[in-house]
């Protein structure tokens, strides 16, 4: 008897000693990470989370945002910023994780603008009063459009980018081609690469995306690059186009490129540094002759960049891709553009945006560009003259580009239907489907996953 | 006898009553913790794998029932098939022959040596099971890639360096995988091996068998047993293997080495379709059990 109730005693204090654990640790309601913590002071400290993607060590994003955190924690006593850095390579996944959960959606977070659509259907995203934000007249109206779904802003753009064809000067008159160089259809192109090949054979001819470890890199430098300049496009009246004249050029482009070793080596080309490489690596130390890449690619070798490298600019040119043939209108782009969104499940939603009007507001949007070497949203920073002006920028050649540009379909199934896109670019580069079978694979997996109904055959 | 018996079995009886009440309260917490952490995930997870749940889009704000179209679009992927045929290749090589054979081998010449050569070994061996996942893929990622310490040593002995994780990924990945888990195989047969009576290797020693017959014919036999659970132990580790090949060539090239962790991570977390991503789990699952009853099979052991 005594043993029993020595024994029950035990198990008592046992499983009390895990119910209060488990009690204790589940937060109480209406205390989020963001709530008000009664602090000591007369004042409650309010924080709010700023989420961005760190892409490289240079972290250019997150030198802009600390200079905000700084303006803006002084102009509102009381208020913390809490900057979070997240992975570059990571970014997608995890913020739409971030958004799902209100113990985590941040206040403001990068946005990238293609993905607006499908967050503010899934309800990450908090819509945004610019009606009576006096600034919002300031910005580009066709970049407007790209943040806006049915009716309603979910973010505000802070940059924007194009893509187009960097040239090395130098290896181009060594090797008797023409400078400066604009090259009219696909075959002028492969006609360089090939001059370049034979001239040079220790220079990569032709750089382009090619992995699906560069993600998007590889669908918008060079999937879209390429078909946006053929009569074909990716989506077009509310349906996938899966297969199309313009879609089996692009991808014998792509083959013929590799096939005739035009290309850089597979075993560079296709890591998660490939980009890295090319920027610090290949270009400063003048490895390649052609790249098909974007506009920002001068941040990393500006002063705060990776890579610092003056000359740059005049080793490289910068000029328009053109359309396939030289069809109408002649040449092509792409453009993206990145904003700054509330998500809908964070607690200090208009804090959020006051922090995001600062961090966008005409002066630290001009230094945002300059610094990052992106392209501004913005018609009054588009003017002055400081900007166009930048040393070591393609701003003035820039806005030439944005005439013939073209956009991602902004649509909520487009992340599955780019990774498609990117995986069969680099199978046909690593020689694993030819071309055809492989606008066969691009249909079938289409189809697999956004359903027969959504897409169509133009073959 | 008889009278004493259902005395005997009434007491039994008498105390099986508070025993009882008491195994049952003793494994309450560890019941809770299994419910909460096991079985209710694994349950939703079925659920889930019936519906078209995705991170982002409509989707995300009010996931579907769809039945079993995620199951009937996964064996129309091509990309599923060859994530299979990768997964059983990366098994076999890397865990059922790999590991067990290594594991085996180097127990096996361990057995009766001196015991501090066996502790020098044994902690070499071990040093590689017990370093976390990442660090081993870095470790490797130095050894491997292309400027790395492989490639320097091949150079300095003349030949031509090879880009190891872009040429040969999965034999890369194997080896990796078994310098990493051969330490838990070896362990297993050291105290099977150990529990093999003496007096029977012995007396076959004075039957005129040989060295190898006697390896053959009653060691292994008698460790039967240790070996299938080896086995099935090594096979549900293997199949989960995620950060090790995602951190050395994170699947690829292309997808040479996307077995169906990293395909499930992959359709899960960066096309966002969760629905997807977890019906490719529950086949994990299958796999699972089908390697173990193969294995119970083949061996002719019950467990």
């Amino acid at each position: 008897m005594g043993n029993k109730s020595k024994w029950l005693g035990t198990m008592i204090v046992a499983l009390s000693v895990v119910v209060s654990a488990c009690g204790g640790n589940s937060a109480t309601p209406g205390e989020t990470g963001a709530g008000n913590t009664g602090g000591a002071g007369e004042q409650a400290t309010k924080t709010i989370k700023v989420a961005y993607g760190k892409w490289n060590e240079a972290d250019r994003w997150g030198e802009w945002l600390k200079g905000v955190k700084e303006e803006f924690e002084a102009a509102n006593k009381g208020v913390k910023v809490e900057l979070q850095a997240i992975e570059g390579s990571q970014y997608a996944t995890k913020i739409p994780l971030l958004m799902m959960d209100e113990r985590t959606a941040p206040e403001v977070l990068a946005e990238d603008s293609f993905m607006i659509n499908a967050d503010s259907e899934a309800g990450y995203l908090e819509e945004l009063n610019v009606a009576s934000w006096d600034d919002w007249k300031n910005f580009n109206e066709g970049i407007k459009a790209a943040v806006t779904a049915n009716d309603k802003v979910y973010g505000v753009p802070f940059s924007t980018d194009v893509r187009g064809l960097y040239y090395n000067k130098q290896l181009f008159q060594q090797a008797g081609l023409p400078v400066p160089w604009q090259p009219k259809s696909w075959n002028d192109i492969l006609d360089a690469a090939r001059t370049i090949k034979e001239k040079q054979p220790d220079i990569i001819p032709f750089w382009m995306n090619t992995g699906t470890a560069g993600q998007e890199a590889t669908t918008m430098q060079t999937f879209q690059m390429l078909l946006y300049g053929t009569q074909d496009q990716m989506y077009e009246d509310g349906k996938w186009v899966v297969k199309s004249k313009g879609l089996l050029d692009t991808l014998n482009f792509i083959h013929d490129i590799y096939s005739n070793d035009l290309g850089p080596k597979l075993s560079q080309v296709l890591t998660a540094q490939a980009g890295q490489v090319l920027e610090t690596d290949l270009m400063p130390n003048q490895k390649v002759a052609i790249v098909l890449n974007g506009n920002w690619l001068t941040g990393n070798w500006g002063e705060s960049g990776g890579k610092p490298w003056p000359e740059a600019l005049d080793v490289y040119d910068f000029v328009k891709m053109p359309t396939q043939n030289g069809e109408a209108p002649g040449f092509t782009s792409m453009s993206g553009g990145w904003t700054l969104a509330v998500a809908k499940k964070s607690a200090e939603k208009e804090l959020g945006f006051e922090f995001i009007k600062m961090a966008i507001n005409e002066k630290n949007n001009k230094k945002f560009a300059i610094l990052d070497g992106a392209l501004t949203p913005r018609t009054d920073v588009a003017k002055d003259s400081e900007y166009t002006g930048q040393k070591g920028t393609l701003y003035g050649v820039a806005a030439d580009f944005i005439t013939y540009t073209h956009v991602r379909p902004a649509n909520a199934e487009y992340p599955s239907v780019t990774s498609v896109a990117q995986e069969i670019v680099e199978k046909v580069a690593t020689g694993a489907l030819t071309p055809e079978a492989a606008m066969n694979e691009y249909a079938k997996n289409v189809e697999r996953t956004v359903g027969a109904d959504r897409i169509v055959s133009k073959q | 006898m008889d009278a004493l018996e259902p005395q005997a079995a009434k007491r039994r009886k008498k105390q099986a009553g508070p025993t009882n009440w008491r195994a049952i309260l003793f494994l309450m917490p560890s019941w809770v913790l299994l419910l909460i952490f096991f079985f209710v995930p694994t349950i939703l997870t079925f659920y889930f794998a019936f519906t078209n749940m995705s991170l982002t889009g409509i989707n995300a704000a009010q996931s579907q029932f769809i039945g079993f179209t995620n199951f009937v679009n996964m064996f129309d992927d091509p990309n599923f098939r060859n994530s299979v045929v990768k997964t059983v290749i990366f098994l076999i090589f890397s865990a059922v022959i790999g590991q067990q054979v290594m594991g085996f081998l180097i127990a096996i010449l361990m057995n009766g040596r001196n015991s501090g050569f066996r502790s020098v070994i044994g902690s070499i061996v071990i040093a590689g099971w017990v370093t976390p996942e990442i660090v081993c893929a870095f470790v490797w990622f130095a050894f491997l890639n292309d400027s790395g310490t492989l490639n320097t040593v091949i150079e300095a002995l003349g030949l031509k360096p090879v880009a190891w994780l872009y040429t040969f990924p999965m034999v890369s990945v194997i080896v990796a995988n078994i310098w990493r888990g051969t330490a838990f195989s070896m362990m297993v047969f050291q105290s099977a091996l150990g529990d093999v009576p003496r007096e029977v290797e012995e007396s076959a020693m004075m039957d005129g068998a040989s060295g190898f017959q006697k390896l053959v014919r009653i060691t292994i036999p008698m460790i039967l047993p240790s070996v299938l659970t080896n086995m099935i132990l090594i096979t549900l580790q293997t199949l989960g293997t995620f950060t090790l090949i995602y951190a050395l060539t994170g699947g690829g090239p292309g997808n040479s080495t996307e077995i169906l962790p990293i395909y499930m991570y992959r359709q899960a977390f960066v096309n966002y379709q969760l629905g997807y991503g977890t019906a490719i789990s529950l086949s994990l699952l299958v796999i699972g059990i089908v390697a173990s009853l193969i294995y119970m099979r083949v061996l002719k052991v019950k467990i």
